[in-house]
């Protein structure tokens, strides 16, 4: 049997970013996939006719602009096109917009409150001090604080200083922005409900949270922290769907040496006398290596991919703990034709943009509530994106891909299983909700396909259908995540490694978790390291 | 007429407006170049800076003001509000003067500075270069005012240069030779009032015009009429720019960063760093950044604003500044070469100690001549006086040229 | 520019505000308590509620009183009695099956063998991490991002008692302290019922729910000592009159009926208060037991701050959102499967966490709990000056009545939501309505009329992560000191906030000590 320099689980951006940064540094790296085709939630799939369904994952902005580079992704194929701006449809027949253009989107602010039009620069300085700040940690690996090894006091200290630099003001800010509520930190800037839901909506995408449980303000972050070509905050499409990204990073990975098996999942990581020694596959296959890489959740990788008695009990606790609650669903749909939505007055350009159904907190906090009871939302938020009118690749001309993100949607309904009646049941609440918005929606669907949890974790393993591999609060970020003492990529078996976006610093299509594995796995094996360093931002 | 109008939600069509003097402006715009001032279009230069600058020195130019942010502050509380709002004491500024302050946040941090106009009892007008409305209804709290933005509903003229004064005069506007530097008067004009202020920003003889935008046109014209004779013409943006900095003004965004936009704290100025000590009255009980100021002036300030006479003729734009030791200590935030001072002028900022007057200091230059670039390490000398400041800005009644 | 505090004007009598006075007279200052009500007290406070039914009108149960305050001032010696000390918690049960929650020890009919364990687990783990969070009380808060030797010294002395819990329980501590009890009673316990009654730590008193971050946070706050829950014999109220007899003794001047409309300013300087009768008074400092709203809005005035300032304590989030139920009743409650000794506990009704979060629920929109979750005492089983012989009172924080009621606490709206209280208590305690010979309902809206809390919020300011420490109640009066100069704070809005724990009060004597002026 041929042995590997490594063993990467799962296909997913993450893995293929790990992989190809291994393969870079000479590792013979063998990646296995469950799926017979590459991406994981980062994937572009052809399911109905002639249309591209970015069924997963589906805009960018949080991938790393120095992973893009360091792998060169734009030589692979891969083109990130900013669509700018975004739109929230309220019920009552109008909408708020924000547009590219400064003054415009100033100016559409007064419309709603002449005051907010204001704050929003201080509202936009705020959040930029957050993202300058969280930045400089996302290609680094977080301090172990219980540790003594130089290694972690040295980047305790850094961060700390980083911290202090601050300045004194900007520090209890930090403090009360990483509690607070998405819901009460837009109250101190915002007076209009339309605006502050438009704002809000970011504090909760693929969280388990409501917009007014402290904690939130934090998730709006994680979603503005990347930016395409150095606008901070913006977000694009991959040209020809998300599975774009994924294909470009396989692509490097393959150039660099590195082999890829699919079509058959793990059936276990191999332990022997406390080591790593490779993997066994569901169709009976065995590989071996000496690293075994796992992009898979943490839940997966420990609680199904391994013989407990390789683990200690309170590790398989601490495993079984992890809050990695679903709480989003997602319906891909291709349309005959553009829908008319009646508040935009045939603002067309409006739609390339990302459009909400929402209009105030109240609303999206009432659509928590239902996900706590175990029901998905009646009355949902939507972020819903037509991918077509900007990329073209995307549709057959004059057809378009519409992609509906959904929330809440819970784990389980009612605590039991999801049912084929279920899922259609949910899919008419949603369709219900937009033809309301735009009379005739549903006469233009020519195909729809309908992924709650339930199917999120069937096909690309995402345990429960937590689309970030892992809540986002604060018991789960930096040191914590993905459990307190394991934050550095390092399984608890010798050999066996972390790189999915349970691990720090998380979810949304960054590719850190991934690059940052590599970086130390090949550290340990005293190889030279190919994983870039975060860009300074001064 | 007013021109800005976002009643409907089609409103981002028009990214800008014409200002409420377009048309006019139009016609004088020979180079066909437009630029954008928050909500308006505005002329960079109608036919060349350099001509359009000596207008302003030499005879008269004017210069739409509109797109300026403006407040109206009204109420029991305004004098107050506005008291705790910037670093000076208006309750010093009698109705119908204006006066120029800085305002600050908690940090001591200016957020802007701007003209304050004591319209009559109880009633302010606050122009000011960023919008301000967010903050000033984080400062309404506890007052009794109100406080509405009325950019839009006044329209707005620089007459800015030795002629000004009688190009006004000869618009019949009774006792306008009268008006001090900083006074202001109401004039009956077409039907509607036309306000009148003895301001601007380019350090010489000039007014400010103020009218609803309904009679702007009318009132371009009958100035341009009045002006025929005494060299009147439109200035561009550039222009101004090139008078303030020959007079020593600052502007926001260009010699410090506004303290409610900026994301690196440390890049916010005070108003000792940039040289309006004169402006922060300690004899007030509170205003915004006493008592960080009072702190700063126990303990020092980091940095400087200093104005700069550079040997030599290269304009020293974005330039780094050295200590006579080459260690660096600052950059020029302005440059250009003074038409009117015949010298090569500089405003900079310096880490303190520098930026004591009469300091020599160094300024690495860099300058293309036919593509190819040079460097030259410059001689500079901090000067305390601003580098154009005739008599005749002050002299009233003005002479008439 | 320091001079020595010679006097101080304290505005409030609330327990904080009476142990302050007795520091400060204890250090030689000239100090006079300005009470605006007719008794001292505040919130810790017993009144006549009906004719011969006494009431702790405000807190009900004591459980935080630091020790050192109740030593140093002397408070047995002033009067300070227990009825009752080291109640236990009683998660109520419709059929009976009720828990018994004593430190660690878990036991009743509800309780389950596992969660036994688990429970001296969790009671072990918790108090050590209160004891962090609760440690900090006696701190003058540190500021961050300074130069400054104390700053860093008491940081550094938080980072070394994190790092004493040793591995395991540090990075337990960093994991949980930030997020809800929802999580955290779900890894731990097995009984629905038990999580039920233990969520009720993290989120009584405050706008969070089981699920809310923080709560944890909170219960931790309430978690001192074990929750030692005593009665006072003679009510609260017996607590604020040792601490004014203590002041008093130490040579405080103490006042009621006098009620602060303004406090002055002398240029940049509070040198005194005008009250509302028009007398003034002068003193070195002026140090507020009121909430930082009252404070610095209605006694100050925004106009005396400068506006970043005053737009935080604008933001302080101060909606209350618990009712006070009081009920005189014509003999002994029956609450299903209680014996009469257990009658005198701290009993819950709170079924289980979604119970709990659906009374939550409804405070997030402006209504009240449809099924308000409860923490009762019958004080009259251990001390009997509380009511006529054979006869009792019941006290009881009902959750959640938030301040805000969509449309107001109108006279129907309070009836509606007594008659909801009423039928959850009967649905324990079958038979309790026959009993009721007077009940009295007290609103956030009447508790900000009868204590002058903004909001009538029990902690003044709401208690979370953003709002403790040197965040309390707000970056810029976190050391007690204000921006203006001459005024302090004592009021539980500042660290380490509600409660009834005389800290705030003693914290605020050092600060002015150490500060002088």
């Amino acid at each position: 049997m041929k042995k590997y320099d490594a063993i990467v689980i799962g296909a997913g951006h993450n893995g293929i970013a790990n992989g190809a940064f291994l393969a870079k540094a000479g590792l013979n790296v063998l990646m296995v996939e469950k799926n017979d085709w590459i991406g994981g939630a980062t994937v572009s799939r052809n399911l109905h006719e002639d249309w591209i369904y970015s069924n997963c994952s589906y805009v960018c902005s949080l991938l790393r602009p120095e992973v893009y580079r360091a792998l060169d992704l734009a030589k692979y194929g891969l083109q990130v096109v900013p669509y700018g701006g975004s739109v929230t449809i309220s019920q009552n027949g109008d909408y708020y917009a924000s547009y590219v253009d400064g003054d415009a989107s100033r100016r559409e602010m007064m419309r709603h409150s002449h005051r907010d039009a204001d704050a929003e620069h201080r509202f936009e300085r705020d959040i930029m001090r957050q993202c300058r700040f969280i930045r400089q940690f996302l290609l680094r690996t977080a301090p172990d604080p219980a540790s003594f090894k130089p290694r972690d006091l040295m980047e305790l200290l850094h961060i700390g200083r980083k911290f202090w630099d601050l300045g004194e003001e900007t520090i209890y800010d930090t403090m009360r922005f990483y509690t607070m509520s998405i819901a009460e930190f837009l109250d101190e800037y915002f007076e209009s409900d339309l605006i502050k839901a438009s704002h809000a909506g970011s504090g909760i995408i693929g969280s388990a949270m409501g917009v007014m449980s402290p904690g939130t303000a934090y998730v709006l972050l994680h979603h503005a922290m990347g930016d395409v070509d150095g606008t901070a905050g913006a977000w694009g499409f991959a040209r020809g769907g998300m599975g774009a990204i994924a294909k470009a990073m396989h692509l490097c990975f393959e150039d660099h040496g590195g082999t890829t098996v699919s079509g058959s999942g793990v059936e276990q990581i191999l332990v022997k006398n406390g080591k790593v020694t490779g993997v066994a596959l569901e169709n009976g296959d065995e590989y071996e290596a000496d690293i075994v890489v796992s992009n898979m959740t943490l839940p997966r990788t420990f609680l199904e991919c391994m013989d407990p008695k390789d683990l200690r009990p309170e590790f398989l606790e601490k495993c079984r703990n992890f809050k990695i609650r679903g709480s989003s669903g997602k319906i891909n749909v291709a349309l005959e034709g553009v829908p008319q939505f009646t508040a935009l007055k045939g603002n067309t350009e409006i739609m390339r943009s990302d459009m909400h159904l929402i209009d105030s907190i109240e609303r999206l906090e009432r659509a928590y509530d239902d996900w706590k009871d175990g029901i998905w939302s009646r009355d949902p938020y939507i972020d819903m994106l037509i991918p077509s009118l900007t990329d073209p690749t995307m549709a057959p001309p004059g057809k378009h891909f519409m992609s509906l993100f959904i929330q809440y949607v819970p784990p389980k309904v009612r605590g039991k299983d999801w049912t084929d009646e279920d899922r259609d049941a949910f899919r008419d609440t949603v369709f219900n909700q937009i033809e309301e918005y735009a009379p005739g929606f549903k006469n233009l669907v020519a195909h729809a396909e309908v992924r709650t949890p339930r199917e999120l974790e069937n096909e690309v393993g995402l345990t429960e259908g937590n689309i970030f591999q892992g809540e986002l609060t604060m018991d789960q970020l930096l040191f914590n995540r993905p459990i307190p003492g394991y934050a550095q990529y390092r399984g608890p078996v010798k050999g066996l490694w972390m790189c999915g976006s349970s691990n720090h610093p998380g979810g949304g299509v960054m590719a850190a978790p991934g690059a940052n594995a590599a970086r130390e796995i090949l550290m340990d094996l005293k190889k030279p390291n190919t994983v870039p360093e975060g860009w300074a931002d001064d | 007429m007013k021109t800005f109008n976002i009643d409907s939600p089609m409103h981002h069509k028009t990214k800008v407006f014409p200002s409420p003097f377009h048309s006019r402006q139009a016609e004088w715009n020979e180079n066909k170049e437009w630029s954008r001032w928050y909500d308006y279009l505005s002329v960079p230069s109608y036919t060349d800076e350099t001509m359009e600058y000596f207008a302003g020195r030499n005879t008269c130019g004017v210069f739409d003001i509109t797109p300026m942010t403006k407040h109206l502050i009204t109420g029991p509380d305004a004098l107050p509000f506005m008291n705790r709002l910037v670093t000076r004491d208006v309750s010093k500024l009698k109705p119908g003067r204006v006066g120029y302050s800085v305002w600050c946040d908690d940090r001591g941090q200016v957020i802007d500075d701007g003209t304050i106009f004591h319209l009559q009892q109880g009633q302010y007008r606050l122009c000011s270069q960023e919008h301000q409305i967010d903050w000033l209804m984080i400062n309404a709290h506890g007052f009794d005012v109100s406080i509405v933005e009325d950019t839009h509903d006044v329209a707005g003229l620089a007459l800015q240069g030795p002629t000004s004064c009688a190009v006004l005069r000869k618009m019949n506007l009774p006792g306008i030779e009268n008006l001090t530097p900083f006074g202001m008067a109401s004039f009956d004009f077409e039907g509607t009032q036309l306000m009148i202020s003895r301001t601007g920003f380019t350090g010489d003889l000039g007014y400010e015009l103020w009218i609803d935008p309904d009679h702007a046109e009318v009132l371009w014209d009958r100035l341009f009429a009045a002006g025929e004779l005494h060299g009147i013409r439109p200035m561009g943006s550039d222009a101004l720019e090139m008078l303030r900095i020959e007079a020593g003004f600052i502007m926001a965004g260009a010699d410090f960063a506004p303290a409610l936009h900026t994301v690196r704290s440390k890049n916010t100025r005070s108003p000792f760093e940039l040289g309006l000590d004169w402006l922060v009255d300690f004899k007030k009980p509170v205003f915004n950044g006493r008592q960080a100021l009072l702190k700063e002036q126990q303990q020092g300030s980091r940095y400087a604003l200093v104005k700069l006479d550079i040997e030599d003729n290269k304009a020293a734009e974005h330039s780094y500044v050295y200590d006579t030791r080459e260690r660096n200590i600052g950059w020029v935030t302005s440059a250009m070469w003074s038409p009117s001072a015949k010298k090569n002028i500089a405003l900079a900022t310096v880490k303190r100690p520098h930026g004591k007057v009469d300091e020599r200091m160094l300024v690495e230059i860099y300058y293309q001549r036919e593509l190819a670039w040079s460097r030259k390490m410059a001689q500079a000398v901090v000067v305390e006086q601003p580098f154009w400041d005739p008599p005749r800005r002050r002299q009233t009644p003005p002479a008439d040229w | 520019m320091t001079k020595a505090v010679k006097s101080a004007l304290i505005i409030g009598g609330g327990h904080n505000g009476l142990a302050c006075a007795a520091y400060l007279a204890r250090a030689g200052v000239q100090v006079t308590v300005l009470e605006a009500a007719e008794r001292f007290g505040g919130a810790a406070v017993t009144r006549e509620f009906a004719p011969g039914f006494q009431i702790s009108a405000g807190a009900h149960l004591l459980f935080a009183l630091d020790e050192k305050i109740r030593s140093e001032l002397q408070l047995e010696q002033h009067g300070l009695e227990m009825a009752a000390t080291a109640l236990e918690t009683i998660g109520l049960d419709e059929d009976g099956d009720y828990v018994s929650i004593a430190g660690g020890t878990l036991s009743g009919p509800g309780a389950l063998d596992e969660d036994k364990t688990a429970m001296t687990r969790y009671q072990r783990q918790m108090n050590r991490f209160a004891d962090v969070i609760w440690g900090l009380k006696d701190q003058l808060p540190p500021r961050m991002g300074t130069t400054a030797k104390d700053d860093l010294l008491s940081l550094g002395k938080l980072g070394l008692k994190i790092r004493r819990l040793g591995t395991e329980d540090m990075r337990e501590f960093l994991r949980i302290t930030g997020i809800n009890v929802y999580d955290i009673l779900q890894e731990r316990f097995t009984s629905e019922h038990l999580k039920g009654a233990l969520s009720v730590d993290g989120t009584l008193g405050t706008f969070l729910g089981t699920r809310s971050n923080n709560s944890v946070f909170c219960a931790l706050h309430r978690f001192n000592r074990g929750r030692d829950y005593a009665l006072p014999k003679g009510g609260m109220g017996a607590v604020s009159e040792a601490l004014a007899a203590a002041a008093k003794a130490a040579g405080a001047t103490l006042r009621t009926n006098a009620t602060v409309a303004s406090i002055t300013m002398d240029f940049d300087r509070a040198s005194g208060v005008t009250l509302s009768d028009g007398e003034t008074l002068e003193a070195d400092v002026v140090i507020s037991n009121a909430d930082p709203k009252t404070t610095f809005f209605k006694l100050l005035g925004a106009r005396h701050l400068e506006a970043g300032f005053a737009n935080r304590v604008h933001h302080l989030r101060t909606r209350g959102c618990v009712a006070k139920l009081h009920l005189a009743l014509d003999g002994l409650p029956g609450f299903t499967g209680l014996d009469e000794t257990q009658l005198g506990k701290r009993l819950l009704i709170a079924a289980d966490m979604q119970y709990v979060e659906h009374a939550f629920n409804h405070a997030k929109y402006g209504e009240y709990a449809q099924e308000p979750v409860l923490e009762i005492t019958v004080p009259s089983v251990h001390d009997a000056t509380l009511a006529p012989a054979g006869q009792h009172v019941l006290s009881a924080n009902v959750a959640w009545a938030p301040y805000d009621l969509k449309g107001g606490w109108t006279e129907v709206a309070r009836a509606d939501f007594l008659e909801r209280c009423l039928s959850v208590l009967e649905r324990y305690a079958p038979g309790l309505r026959g009993q009721i010979l007077h009940s009295e309902l007290l609103t956030p809206v009447d508790m900000e009329q009868e204590f002058g809390m903004t909001g009538g919020h029990w902690h003044h300011v709401e208690l979370a992560l953003d709002a403790f420490l040197m965040m309390r109640p707000t970056p810029g009066a976190a050391q007690y000191a204000t921006p203006v100069n001459g005024l302090y704070l004592c009021g539980a809005g500042s660290h380490p906030g509600g409660n009834v724990t005389g800290c705030v009060g003693r914290n605020a004597a050092k600060a002015v000590l150490k500060g002088q002026g």
